[in-house]
């Protein structure tokens, strides 16, 4: 009985306690301008988006994200190595005043958090060498490909290949990157994030994009009702996008130029 | 929470289970046939052959018994096209278990030729029979018959090691329960069922060696 009645007390006071936090909570862009600091969440496990480079110093097209929005806002930025799983956690407690790590947008984390403008590509896609004429799946007709068991991107390429199309599948991606880099195979499909990465290992075998399979482009998160902090990240996006500086870095990390319509 | 058993879920599949079930029959049949060759070539080459290939021999045998299965076969087909040999995965299968199986053979038949004593050999000379003629009756022939238990253990160790090959996208029976599995989620129904499949095979296999056996080497 008491220990019930203990965890009924528990359950009100954290009820008590969110909903103060919720509406106590001023303008977090008034916030950030004050304290001439914005905290930002960033892969670190993750290139071409977030790795720790040979400085041990975090690098990549997120990161310079991060950095472009700090600079704009003319503040310091401060940024904070998350996991795919905490990310959202992390801008949820407000230790981070955005999330910058490749997130995509699901109507699950739409009812959570908000979503600026996307700010890179990321795509599932069919890659190949630039001799390979293929810019659509069919025609692949009678062509060989690449590709990792169970992925996303394997199992709708199934659905969308013509039959007479060999799929080769690999136990994970590391065999498919090593299919492509080794000749097996001339065409594989991933995401562009490995197409970069290959690109920057194998010159000789840089992929080319045939086709995108499943767009899922990446939306820097930001917590729901903060509409001055959405609306002057979305301005900054707007500006890197108009200026080229998107175009440069897509060109940087992702090793080729933003896709049409993007 | 009991798991409910669908077996069903894999009727859809029958087709990938069959061929698969095909490609391992085939694949092991054809890299014992070509491993056994190899290593009656490599134990007689042991014994007989000059000194230099005699170590040469022994330096393939133990190369090859001391490094795992899976790495020879992704030197042979992730390895390879960088010298400029490019081979599609069914022949890389085939070529790396046909030299895995030939360095176990190698080891496995010499010991059967040492088992032969030097004055049986001696008495064949002695007939006026050839070189080969020795070579094939008077040591081979019942070098294989002292081991060829152990010569049956080993073909169908190689059988079931066979199952790595669906690592560089060779479509046998593993990578028919790997590609039924990552499509329906029945991971214990796929797995068991070829499994099962496995185990028959392996039944099978020995008890076809064994009725060859009794055939090649009637008891007197």
């Amino acid at each position: 009985m008491i220990r019930r009645r203990v965890f009924q007390a528990m359950l009100v006071g954290a009820f008590a306690l969110s909903s103060f936090t919720g509406s106590a909570s001023a303008e977090a862009l008034d916030d950030i301008l004050a304290a001439k600091v914005i905290r930002i969440a960033v892969p670190t496990d993750y290139p071409p988006f977030g790795a720790i480079g040979s400085d041990m110093q975090p690098q990549g097209l997120d990161i310079d994200m991060a950095k472009l929005i700090g600079r704009e806002l003319g503040v310091r930025t401060e940024l904070v190595a998350v996991s795919s799983a905490n990310r959202i956690p992390y801008l949820q407690s407000k230790k981070v005043d955005l999330v910058i790590s490749t997130l995509g947008k699901n109507p699950d984390r739409e009812k959570v958090i908000d979503f600026t403008a996307a700010y890179a590509p990321f795509f599932m896609g069919v890659f190949g060498l630039k001799s390979v004429a293929v810019s659509k799946p069919e025609q692949l007709s009678g062509k060989t490909v690449g590709a990792t068991r169970g992925a996303l991107e394997e199992q709708e390429l199934s659905k969308i290949a013509p039959a007479d199309v060999t799929i080769k599948r690999y136990e994970d991606n590391n065999a498919t990157v090593a299919a492509y880099i080794s000749g097996q195979v001339d065409i594989f499909t991933s995401g562009n994030a490995v197409a970069a990465v290959i690109a920057d290992r194998s010159a000789a075998r840089a992929p080319d994009l045939k086709f995108v399979i499943k767009d899922s482009p990446c939306f820097i998160g930001v917590n729901k009702d903060e509409p001055k902090l959405l609306a002057r990240v979305n301005e900054i996006i707007a500006k890197a996008r108009a200026s080229g500086e998107s175009e440069k870095l897509s060109q940087t990390w992702l090793k080729a130029p933003l896709p049409p319509g993007f | 929470m009991i798991y409910k058993l669908q077996f069903a879920d894999l009727l859809p599949y029958w087709d990938v289970l069959v061929r698969g079930l095909a490609f391992t029959i085939l694949l092991t049949l054809a890299s014992t046939l070509s491993g056994v060759a190899v290593g009656t070539l490599g134990a007689s080459a042991r014994t007989f052959g000059p000194q230099w290939l005699s170590r040469l021999v022994g330096a393939y045998v133990e190369l090859i018994r001391n490094t795992p299965f899976l790495v020879q076969l992704f030197f042979v087909y992730f390895g390879l096209p960088a010298a400029g040999l490019k081979l599609t995965e069914t022949q890389a299968a085939f070529i790396a278990m046909t030299i895995n199986l030939g360095a176990y053979s190698t080891e496995i038949i010499r010991a059967g030729i040492e088992a032969t004593p030097k004055g049986v050999i001696e008495a064949g000379v002695s007939l006026a029979m050839t070189r080969l003629q020795v070579l094939r009756h008077v040591v081979l022939k019942p070098a294989f018959e002292k081991v060829w238990p152990a010569l049956a253990s080993q073909i169908i160790i190689v059988m079931l090691g066979s199952s790595v090959v669906s690592q560089i996208s060779a479509e046998d029976l593993t990578y028919a329960a790997n590609f039924i599995q990552s499509r329906n989620f029945r991971a214990f129904e796929s797995y068991f069922v070829v499994a099962l499949a496995y185990l028959m095979l392996a039944i099978l296999a020995r008890a076809i060696l064994r009725a060859l056996g009794s055939r090649l080497f009637p008891k007197a």
